[in-house]
C-alpha cells in the first residue's frame, strides 16, 4: 500500500468521524452554566438520552458564564443559581424559572461537637464572619446553647474562594438578616471577606473545616451529608431550630410566594414557614421569549417537563430536591404565556 | 542543462522552505501582540476607572465593584521567591552532585525522577499540597514556626498568627517543588558543558571538588544558571492550580507567612466563571495584564543581566 493511499484513507476516515459527530450534537439540547445543578442535570439528561434519544450537551461553566452564553445566544438555555431581575430579564427577551433546589448548611469542627449539637441564628452566623465573634466559648454562642459545653477556643472562618451560587446565597441570606453584614460585605458569588481562609469548591471547604480545629464553614446540602459533616441546626424567620434535611428546603421553597415573584426572581433565603430552612436556593434556567430557533427551544422544554415529571426520585438521589408540584405548574403555565413563536406557544401541555 | 534545471528547482524548493520558516517565527510575534492586545482591550474599562490605583490598591470588592490589584500582585511575588529560595540551593545540590558525584549506577535513576516530577499535571501538585502536605504543616511545622520564630524580633513577623496549615509559605513549598525539576536539568546541562580541561587544571592544582564547582564550574556556566533559574521563576509567576488549592485565596496583606493570601493568577482562575459586570471582567483582565508585564520584565531583566555577563566575559578573556 502507498503512503498516499494510507493518507487517503485517515483524511476519509477523520471525515467520516466528524460527520457522525456533527450529526450527533446538531440534535442535541444545549445549555451552559450553573456547576452547582450540573450533577443532577446530566443524570436526568442521561435517563432521557434512553428514553426518547435526545441527548443534552450541557457546559457546566459557572451562572455568569451560563448568563453571558445565552446572552449571546450561542446556546438553547443558559443556567443561573442567580437569577437575573425582571428589568435585566425584559431588556433581553428572556424568561427564567427554578428548576431543582439547594440548600446551604453550615459545618463545623468544635471537639466534642457532634452533627446538629450545636444550633445558631443567621445574625449570630454573620457576626463570626466579620470577625466580631472570634472565640466558640462568647456569650451569645452560649446563650443558644445553654446545655452545650463549648470550649475556649479561636473560630475559624472557612468561605469558598471560587465564585460561586453557593457563595451568593450564604452571602444573600447573611445580608438579609444583618444590616452590619450588609453594608460591611454585601451578596455576592464572591465578596470581599473581613477574616478567615478561603477554599476553593465545596470539597476543598470541607477538607479544610475537617483539618483546622474550631473551624466553622458551609457547603452545599448534598456534600454535607455525604460526608457526614458535623452540621449546625439553624433558627428560621419564624423563629423555630430546624435541621438541614430534604424536607426543610423543600418547606422553604413551598412556603415562598412564588407566584407574585415576577420573572421567579425570588431568592429563597430567610423564607417564613416554621419548618424552612433558612439559607435555602433555587437554580434557574433562562431561555429566550421568542426563540430563533422554536424546534430547538421546545426539545429543550420537553426536556425540562420530563424531568419535572419524572426526574424527582434521580433529584433525591443526589440529594437535590425537587421543585414543590405547584411551582412546576405555575412553570409550565409561564412557558405557554412567554415563550412563542410566530404568536405560538411553542410549548403546549400534553 | 540537466543540472542546472535541478539547481533551479532546488533553489526554488530553497526559497519555500525560507519563507516557510519565517512565517512560523512570526506567527509567534503575531500571537504574543494578539494575546497583548486582547488584554490591553478587554482591562481598558478597569484601568480608565481605577487608573494607578489598580495597582497601588489593597481592596477587592466585587459587591462595591472597587479593585485594587496589590494583593495578588505581592501574593505572586511572596510565593515566587519563597519558592526561588528554597528550589534554587536545592537544585544547585542535585545538579553538582549528579555531574561531578554521583557514581554512574546512581545518574539514571534520580534524573528519571527528576524528569518524572516535571510531568506530574500541577492540579495533582495543588490537591497533593492540601490533603497531605497542609496538615503535616498545620499541626507539626507551623506551630514549631509560631512559638520557636514568632517571638524573634523583626524576622518573627513573618511567623505570627494561626497555623492554618495553607497560605503563603504553602504555596511557596509546593511552587518550590514544582519548579525544582526545571531549574536543576539546566543547571545540570550547563555543568556538564565545563570544558574538562578548566577542571583537571584546577584539579592538577591541588583544588577540592567544592573549589572546582564554585571557581570554576559556576563561573563558567552562570548566564545558564540564570536562565534556568528564570526559566522556575517564570513557571512559578504564571502557577495557576496548585497555587489556588492552597494559598488560601484572600484579598489581604498581612506581614506573616503563614496567613492566606492570594496570586494573579489564583485570583483569575476561582472568579473569572462567576464574574458577572464589565468593570469586574474587565478587572480580571486587567489582572493578566499584569500578569503578562511582570513576566516580561523579569525575563527582559534576566535578559539584560546575562547580555551584560557574557560581555563581562568576553572583554575579560
Amino acid at each position: 500500500m502507498s503512503i498516499r493511499s494510507i493518507k487517503l484513507r485517515a483524511i476519509v476516515g477523520a471525515l467520516a468521524i466528524g460527520g457522525a459527530l456533527g450529526v450527533a450534537s446538531a440534535a442535541d439540547i444545549s445549555g451552559a452554566g450553573a456547576t452547582f445543578p450540573y450533577p443532577v442535570y446530566s443524570k436526568w439528561a442521561e435517563a432521557y438520552k434512553v428514553k426518547t434519544g435526545d441527548g443534552l450537551n450541557y457546559q457546566s461553566i459557572g451562572s455568569g458564564g451560563g448568563i453571558k452564553q445565552i446572552k449571546a445566544a450561542t446556546v438553547t438555555f443558559g443556567a443561573s443559581d442567580k437569577p437575573l431581575e425582571a428589568k435585566d430579564l425584559n431588556d433581553s427577551g428572556l424568561v427564567q424559572w427554578p428548576m431543582v433546589i439547594g440548600g446551604v448548611v453550615p459545618v463545623v469542627n468544635v471537639p466534642g461537637i457532634k452533627a446538629g449539637d450545636l444550633e445558631i441564628d443567621g445574625p449570630t452566623l454573620a457576626s463570626i464572619y466579620l470577625g466580631e465573634i472570634s472565640k466558640w466559648n462568647d456569650a451569645r454562642i452560649k446563650a443558644l446553647n445553654p446545655k452545650a459545653k463549648l470550649p475556649d477556643l479561636a473560630i475559624a472562618p472557612v468561605y469558598r474562594s471560587d465564585g460561586s451560587g453557593t457563595n451568593f446565597l450564604f452571602t444573600h441570606y447573611l445580608s438579609k438578616v444583618s444590616p452590619s453584614f450588609q453594608s460591611k460585605v454585601g451578596a455576592n458569588a464572591s465578596v470581599e471577606w473581613p477574616v478567615g481562609i478561603g477554599a476553593k469548591g465545596n470539597e476543598g471547604v470541607a477538607n479544610m473545616t475537617q483539618q483546622t480545629s474550631g473551624a466553622v464553614g458551609y457547603i452545599e446540602y448534598a456534600f454535607a451529608k455525604q460526608n457526614n459533616m458535623a452540621y449546625l441546626r439553624m433558627k428560621n424567620a419564624a423563629g423555630k431550630v430546624v435541621a438541614p434535611e430534604a424536607g426543610a428546603f423543600q418547606a422553604a421553597a413551598a412556603n415562598a410566594d412564588w407566584e407574585k415573584a415576577e420573572g421567579f426572581y425570588l431568592i429563597l433565603t430567610d423564607q417564613p414557614g416554621a419548618a424552612s430552612w433558612p439559607i435555602t436556593g433555587a437554580s434557574f434556567i433562562i431561555m429566550y421569549k421568542t426563540p430563533k430557533n422554536a424546534a430547538d427551544s421546545l426539545a429543550a422544554l420537553k426536556f425540562f417537563a420530563w424531568a419535572y415529571k419524572n426526574g424527582a426520585d434521580l433529584a433525591r438521589q443526589l440529594d437535590y430536591v425537587p421543585l414543590p408540584e405547584k411551582v412546576v405548574k405555575l412553570v409550565e403555565k409561564t412557558w405557554v404565556a412567554s415563550i412563542k413563536a410566530d404568536g405560538k406557544p411553542v410549548w403546549t401541555e400534553k | 542543462m540537466v543540472l542546472s534545471a535541478r539547481l533551479r528547482r532546488e533553489a526554488r524548493a530553497e526559497s519555500v522552505f525560507r519563507v516557510a520558516t519565517l512565517t512560523s517565527a512570526l506567527l509567534v510575534l503575531a500571537l504574543l501582540a494578539g494575546v497583548l492586545l486582547t488584554l490591553i482591550h478587554g482591562s481598558w474599562p478597569a484601568l480608565k476607572t481605577f487608573k494607578w490605583s489598580f495597582v497601588t490598591g489593597e481592596r477587592w470588592n466585587p459587591v462595591a465593584d472597587i479593585y485594587g490589584a496589590l494583593t495578588p500582585l505581592y501574593g505572586t511575588v511572596a510565593t515566587s521567591i519563597i519558592a526561588l529560595l528554597i528550589a534554587v540551593p536545592i537544585s544547585f545540590g542535585i545538579a553538582v552532585f549528579l555531574t561531578e558525584i554521583c557514581p554512574r549506577w546512581l545518574r539514571g535513576p534520580i534524573s528519571t525522577g527528576i524528569e518524572l516530577l516535571a510531568s506530574v499535571p500541577s492540579i495533582v501538585y495543588g490537591i497533593w499540597g492540601l490533603f497531605v502536605l497542609a496538615p503535616i504543616l498545620q499541626h507539626s511545622v507551623q506551630p514549631w514556626l509560631i512559638v520557636h520564630l514568632g517571638p524573634l524580633p523583626v524576622v518573627g513577623r513573618l511567623f505570627q498568627g494561626p497555623p492554618y496549615g495553607i497560605g503563603l509559605l504553602t504555596a511557596g513549598l509546593v511552587l518550590a517543588i514544582m519548579i525544582l525539576p526545571f531549574i536543576t536539568s539546566v543547571m545540570r546541562e550547563v555543568f556538564r558543558m565545563a570544558p574538562l580541561s578548566l577542571k583537571e587544571a584546577a584539579y592538577g592544582l591541588g583544588a577540592t571538588q567544592w573549589n572546582v564547582v564554585w571557581d570554576v564550574v559556576l563561573p563558567w556556566s552562570r548566564t545558564g544558571v540564570i536562565g534556568g533559574i528564570m526559566l522556575g521563576l517564570g513557571r512559578a509567576l504564571g502557577e495557576t492550580m496548585a497555587v489556588t488549592f492552597v494559598i488560601g485565596n484572600a484579598h489581604r496583606i498581612s506581614a506573616s507567612l503563614l496567613a492566606p493570601s492570594t496570586t494573579i493568577s489564583a485570583a483569575v482562575a476561582n472568579e473569572f466563571a462567576e464574574a458577572v459586570g464589565d468593570l469586574y471582567t474587565s478587572a480580571l483582565f486587567a489582572l493578566g495584564l499584569l500578569l503578562f508585564v511582570l513576566t516580561f520584565a523579569v525575563i527582559a531583566g534576566a535578559r539584560l543581566l546575562m547580555m551584560r555577563l557574557e560581555r563581562g566575559t568576553v572583554q575579560r578573556a
